[in-house]
């Protein structure tokens, strides 16, 4: 009897505290500007009003003070697509991502799983991976500067090599993307050590009862289960790759590298907006960076619901 | 997870073969990754003369702490090691104010626009000053903020990732913890203040360490806005005012070090909370 009588009644007011819930839920509606409202205006300013201001001046031919900027239309755009100079610097930049990013998506991986296998030392090897990371683009460039500075530079001299890494221009790239590589893969693979510490002990414990070698655990349970973290890794590193600039213009004294071969797009950009004053035509190439990098990241993200569909 | 690490140091597993051999490995590596940091360590202790030498050698023949004396003389560094400092905190204050307040806005208020709002934020994951750096550098130009702290740090204080992270963990939160103090009389703020900010003090921590961080190391954006030595953040300073100088090795590295030794001291002592973070916000990402 009683029961019955609270199984009818427990339903209805569980709806009436719903209902309540959401009128006040309701009554939160006109806060909800507030809450984004600091941030939303941080972001017009300087991000939204930036690019259309970027988008706008890509139409004009407006030089550093702005003054007495005229409508040139398309033009520079036109000019961009035959400026070889800006290919160039584009193919430094694309050229330092590929080669970057695999490196560092295997190297993260790998010392990802040395850390995670060694019993002993854990925050030792934590810390010595990471810490490159930490310190600031333009030491790292120093520092590695340094290192393969011809005569002086200790890198080859312990490696009993002769290479004039900084300034011939088969060697430039290699010596940034070599820093790039210790000073950045930290992340990475902090990205990789969580992401093993996630994968559940039990099924390696089942992979193991069923007779599967390390070999076997590995490519069937550790490697699928890396997948998603592999994508962010991989995506994450292709975005910072193509904006390219810190620790070239370090290493190479902020000039373009030996023959221009290390010129990325960020540091030609920066070249026409600042020292050829050219802000239009600057902002132009602005425009067409940013479609590069919402073409890569759109694209990444029509794979990933593509895969999505696909295992399911 | 605590008390699973108690248990694995109470019971060692003895040192197997394998454990033996992946040591060794990981020492190696290890070595790798630490030698460019320690040559510039003993570089920073040479003398200018010593540091130039040809062939080089790893240790100083003679020890000296001229290099760091001298660097702290006659250098801005104290004054860039301050501007750093205000910069960082100022951003990272700001960035952790703002990103809480929109992130929770976002995950858990209603207001007319929202869908495309947030659409708007998502696109501006794309963009960064390295992308926009020319107009955006007109931007704050015409604001006449060229040369002032407010240029080097407003512009860092809209981080759409930050954002995006905070909104992820909101939207974890049991709506019925909420629901349960609005019914007690509990206004928005109030719930935001004294039972979300509290519940999401992992990941606050998080974005504040890693605002901290990127905002310590940027680069690009001060070299822009900034030409007045005196108002140079660290990494700024040391890599431009010192290379104009013609390279003296020996400062170089010492100033270096004395940039990036205040990150690594707080990575030592904050280890835990920068791991799960980057765990975190990386699978926040997904």
């Amino acid at each position: 009897m009683t029961t019955s009588a609270q199984t009818v009644i427990a339903p209805a007011r569980a709806r009436t505290a719903t209902a309540t819930a959401t009128v006040r839920r309701k009554q939160g509606f006109q806060h909800g500007g507030w809450f984004v409202a600091p941030f939303l205006g941080l972001f017009a300013v300087f991000v939204i009003w930036p690019l259309l201001r970027g988008l706008y001046l890509s139409f004009t031919d407006a030089n550093i003070s702005g003054a007495g900027a005229s409508f040139i239309g398309l033009d520079n755009y036109r000019e961009a697509l035959h400026d070889s100079a800006m290919w160039d610097a584009l193919g430094h930049s694309a050229y330092f991502t590929l080669l970057v990013v695999p490196c560092i998506t295997v190297l993260a991986f790998l010392l990802a799983m040395l850390a995670h296998h060694i019993e002993r030392g854990k925050w030792l090897w934590r810390l010595c991976f990471f810490a490159p990371f930490l310190l600031p683009s333009t030491v790292a460039g120093n520092m590695w500067q340094w290192l393969f500075t011809q005569g002086i530079g200790l890198f080859n001299e312990t490696f009993g090599l002769q290479t004039p890494w900084l300034t011939d221009k088969s060697y430039a790239m290699l010596a940034i993307v070599i820093t790039t590589l210790w000073w950045t893969v930290g992340f990475s693979f902090l990205l990789y050590l969580a992401a093993l510490q996630g994968i559940p002990d039990h099924l390696y414990e089942a992979a193991k009862l069923d007779g599967a070698n390390a070999w076997h655990r590995m490519v069937h349970i550790t490697l699928p289960m890396l997948r998603n973290i592999t994508g962010l890794v991989i995506a994450l590193q292709v975005l910072a790759s193509l904006q390219l600039f810190d620790q070239a213009v370090v290493m190479m004294d902020f000039s373009p590298g030996p023959e221009l071969s290390t010129r990325s797009f960020v540091q030609y950009t920066l070249e026409q907006g600042f020292t050829s004053y050219r802000v239009g035509y600057a902002s132009a190439m602005s425009i067409i960076f940013f479609v590069i990098i919402a073409v890569v990241a759109l694209a990444r993200m029509w794979l990933l619901r593509n895969r999505e569909e696909g295992g399911r | 997870m605590t008390t699973a690490t108690v248990i694995r140091t109470k019971s060692r597993k003895p040192w197997t073969p394998s454990q033996i051999v992946l040591t060794l490995i990981g020492v190696a590596v290890s070595a790798v990754f630490v030698a460019p940091i320690a040559a510039a360590l003993f570089t920073s202790l040479k003398s200018e003369t010593e540091a130039s030498e040809i062939p080089p050698h790893w240790l100083p023949e003679v020890w000296t702490v001229q290099a760091w004396k001298s660097l702290w003389q006659t250098g801005n560094v104290s004054n860039w090691f301050v501007n750093s400092l205000v910069v960082s905190v100022c951003v990272t204050t700001i960035v952790l104010a703002v990103s809480a307040l929109a992130g929770y806005g976002f995950a858990r208020t209603e207001f007319r626009g929202k869908s495309v709002l947030m659409g708007v934020v998502m696109a501006g994951l794309m963009i960064s000053p390295a992308v926009l750096g020319v107009p955006l550098f007109t931007t704050v130009q015409q604001m006449g903020m060229v040369d002032t702290y407010w240029g080097m740090i407003l512009p860092q204080c809209a981080p759409a990732a930050m954002v995006y992270i905070l909104y992820k963990f909101f939207q974890g939160i049991p709506r019925e913890l909420e629901e349960a103090a609005f019914i007690d009389g509990a206004g928005r703020w109030r719930v935001f203040f004294t039972i979300v900010v509290p519940l999401a003090r992992p990941s606050l921590s998080a974005v504040g360490i890693f605002t901290f961080i990127a905002s310590w190391n940027n680069f690009l954006w001060p070299y822009m806005v900034t030409n007045n030595p005196d108002l140079m953040t660290m990494p700024n300073g040391i890599a431009t005012v010192m290379n104009s100088y013609g390279i003296q090795w020996a400062q170089l590295m010492a100033g270096g070090l004395m940039a990036g030794l205040p990150l690594i001291v707080v990575f030592v002592f904050f280890q835990r909370q920068i791991v799960a973070g980057v765990a975190h916000t990386g699978l926040a990402g997904q």
